[in-house]
């Protein structure tokens, strides 16, 4: 049994998991230690896991940091991004460990906090626990628990009532390692009542070797916060990444999410949303890009719990090659959640017979006078639109490059740092030129794109 | 009259030789040995009842891969096309104004236009031009066709209307400068305001060096247009050409004694 090394391995290590961590992340352990020996890890048995075999990751070797050995980099070097703009915030996650060097010679305003995890649950430990692994439910998802066992470290943001955080935030997450690694990231994001923040977390590889990486978020948007989190991931083909990103909105809330996998080896993104306050909106990005034998897998999950609530979803692939794609998208709207606005819209660009799709949207609707609707498509590109700008002297393979990029359009335009979104236009477009191969660079911090 | 005007210009130099076209599609033959010359300076006008060939005319000039030639050839300005891709035949000075233009979303009209430009420079073995000189020209020729500068901001004619779509093509046109246009029933879907922009548009544009051929079912775009030579498509051959005169015969009387004299 693949679970079995790892239960074995947190037994003996119990000690030094906890020493090397803060009571606020040790007091879960126990709990999400139980929860993983009964569940363990989802296999491609589970309905929602059709198509990505978990388990399968973990059957290896690999080995986990957990007395918190340095690894030694510099990410300044390893990037070459000399952060070229002094009033952008630039942190860095090392693995699981939040980079203490990192330097930010402006403040941010006063009571906000952008971190170590460990320090958080050490200083604000009232708020710390009020939502650590709160909002992430691990009582049913294997990863999430085994996340909450082994989790030593990540990073928090934290925005007080009524503060608006102007400049965007960048966290770049930074996956290092002579042997094959296990790496289990920890993020928090709290807005509290009419906060703003916006947060673009990229994703990179430095080593060649093979990383599982395990990534729980929780985000909190109180009463009339205003939330973008934006995820870039630029990892090598040696990395899985198994993300689960789970969302608690209250009232007149917005959160805007876009995930964007440029560049990946095996991906599985969950997300959960759970909207509780009436008026909450929720925008929902994702698109992937994938070619040789790229894997991405976008499981959404959306709460409609409240009335007058509204959700946006907007999930696109481009496969080439042997890529392969998959895409599911529940929606709840529980009984009463009247007025609500669910909208879920995957659409899919393949240009291999080799490459495959996999879609399922799932509506569950309880309420009567909703407006939900679900459109899904897989195809090719348009022959008609490719002739068209043929025949104004566009060279085919040109003219193939430039509706491919253009296919990726709108789901960048759901990103609200103008800025950003022309960067990742530039990104998108050198990604499908064959020009983004492997990442030593970030390439979203080495221009300026606040 | 026609005689005086036709010999004038047998001297002229020949742009556009069609000797025996076929061309089938989905394995059904539509055109069945065209024979068409247009030379420089001159404007032609091609009629004819639905179904009869004339968009399959103008889609096998520009190369559309749906439709085979199976005999024949088309040389244009000295080359032979049929062996040319679409890109190459439109750098070549080929440009077809689309019946039905395609909706592109997310791509803008701006670097659509910029592409093309570049494209056909490069064909050229000129350097791409400047951003200022570009958007100079795109201007100019906005104004000429009284485009709104909206409309060129925006994806490649998503949400035009009819009239809208219509008037993008001649300012592609305008922007790309060909040899030869044709104009696929540009006229249809536009309203009497348009369809006189459209025109003078595409009167402004022609000079004696390039040639246009206009595709269209009624006289009305003629009265604004005038056409050299007006021939008369029917069942893939043509088989009436004459002076401008025709076109208002067949706006009185039909194709009837044409086809069944």
């Amino acid at each position: 049994m693949t679970e079995q090394q790892y239960i074995d391995l947190f037994e003996t290590y119990r000690e030094e998991i906890d020493r090397n961590s803060s009571d606020g992340f040790n007091k879960e352990r126990q709990d999400a230690f139980e929860t993983f020996g009964k569940i363990g890890f989802p296999t491609s048995k589970l309905e929602d896991y059709k198509h990505s075999n978990i388990a399968r990751a973990f059957d290896t070797e690999l080995g986990l940091n957990l007395r918190n050995i340095p690894i030694p980099v510099n990410p300044y070097d390893a990037f070459k991004c000399d952060v070229p703009n002094l009033s952008t915030f630039v942190y860095f996650l090392i693995n699981e460990r939040y980079y203490r060097k990192a330097q930010n010679p402006n403040s941010l305003p006063d009571g906000v906090f952008a971190g170590s995890m460990i320090d958080f649950s050490q200083q604000r430990p009232d708020i710390f626990n009020k939502y650590y692994a709160r909002i992430a439910d691990y009582s049913q998802n294997g990863v999430t628990a085994y996340n909450t066992m082994f989790a030593q470290d990540g990073f928090v943001l934290y925005v007080p009532e009524n503060v608006v955080v102007e400049k965007p935030l960048q966290l770049i997450n930074i996956l290092r390692g002579g042997v094959d690694l296990n790496v289990n990231r920890r993020l928090l994001v709290i807005a509290e009542k009419n906060a703003q923040v916006k947060l673009l977390i990229c994703d990179h590889t430095v080593d060649d070797v093979q990383f599982v990486v395990t990534q729980v978020t929780e985000i909190v948007a109180q009463e009339g916060a205003q939330v973008d989190f934006y995820e870039l991931e630029e990892n090598s083909e040696k990395v899985t990444r198994l993300s689960s990103l789970y969302a608690e909105q209250k009232e007149n809330s917005c959160l805007v999410t876009s995930s964007i996998t440029l560049h990946n080896g095996y991906t599985r993104n969950n997300y959960h949303f759970r909207l509780l306050g009436r008026y909450a909106e929720a925008h929902i990005g994702g698109l992937a890009i994938c070619d040789k034998e790229q894997h991405v897998d976008n499981f959404a999950f959306i709460d409609h719990a409240v009335p007058h609530c509204t959700s946006n979803e907007l999930f696109k692939y481009a496969l080439q090659e042997k890529s392969t794609g998959v895409f599911c998208g529940k929606i709840l709207v529980e009984k009463g959640a009247q007025k609500t606005q669910a909208y879920q819209n995957n659409r899919n660009l393949s240009t291999s017979s080799d490459a495959h799709m996999y879609s399922k949207p799932q509506l569950e609707i309880y309420a009567d006078d909703v407006k939900c609707s679900h459109g899904l498509t897989t195809g090719q590109l348009d022959e008609e639109a490719l002739f068209y700008l043929q025949a104004r002297g566009i060279p085919e393979a040109e003219a193939r490059m430039l509706l491919m990029v253009a296919f990726t359009k709108d789901v960048i335009d759901l990103v609200r740092i103008d800025t950003l979104r022309e960067r990742l236009e530039y990104l998108v477009n050198k990604r499908f030129r064959g020009e983004l191969l492997r990442c030593g660079n970030c390439n979203v911090a080495d221009k300026k794109w606040i | 009259m026609f005689q005086i005007r036709f010999f004038n210009r047998l001297n002229m130099s020949n742009l556009l030789q069609i000797k025996n076209l076929h061309a089938i599609v989905e394995g059904k033959e539509i055109l069945k040995g065209i024979d068409l010359e247009v030379n420089k300076g001159e404007i032609h006008a091609i009629m004819g009842p639905n179904g009869s060939g004339k968009s399959t005319l103008a889609s096998v000039l520009v190369g559309n891969p749906k439709f085979e030639v199976t005999r024949g050839s088309i040389i244009f300005n000295g080359k032979d096309m049929l062996d040319m891709s679409p890109e190459d035949r439109a750098r070549e000075g080929l440009f077809l104004s689309f019946q039905y233009p395609v909706e592109i979303p997310g791509v803008s009209m701006v670097n659509f236009m910029r592409a093309a430009v570049n494209e056909q420079r490069k064909y050229r073995g000129e350097e791409p031009i400047s951003a200022n000189d570009f958007l100079k020209l795109m201007r100019g020729k906005r104004e000429l066709l009284g485009m709104d500068s909206q409309l060129v901001s925006r994806s490649v004619n998503e949400g035009f209307s009819g009239g809208e779509k219509k008037r993008n093509e001649i300012f592609q046109m305008a922007m790309l400068n060909p040899l030869l246009s044709i104009l696929d029933e540009t006229d249809s879907g536009l309203d009497i305001d348009a369809l006189r922009i459209v025109a003078a548009g595409v009167n402004k544009l022609h000079t004696p060096d390039n040639a246009t051929i206009v595709i269209t079912h009624y006289q009305r775009l003629l009265d604004y247009i005038q056409p050299d030579v007006v021939h008369v498509l029917y069942k893939g051959k043509i088989i009436k050409t004459d002076g401008p005169e025709l076109a208002l015969e067949l706006e009185k009387k039909g194709y009837d004694w044409l086809i069944n004299p």
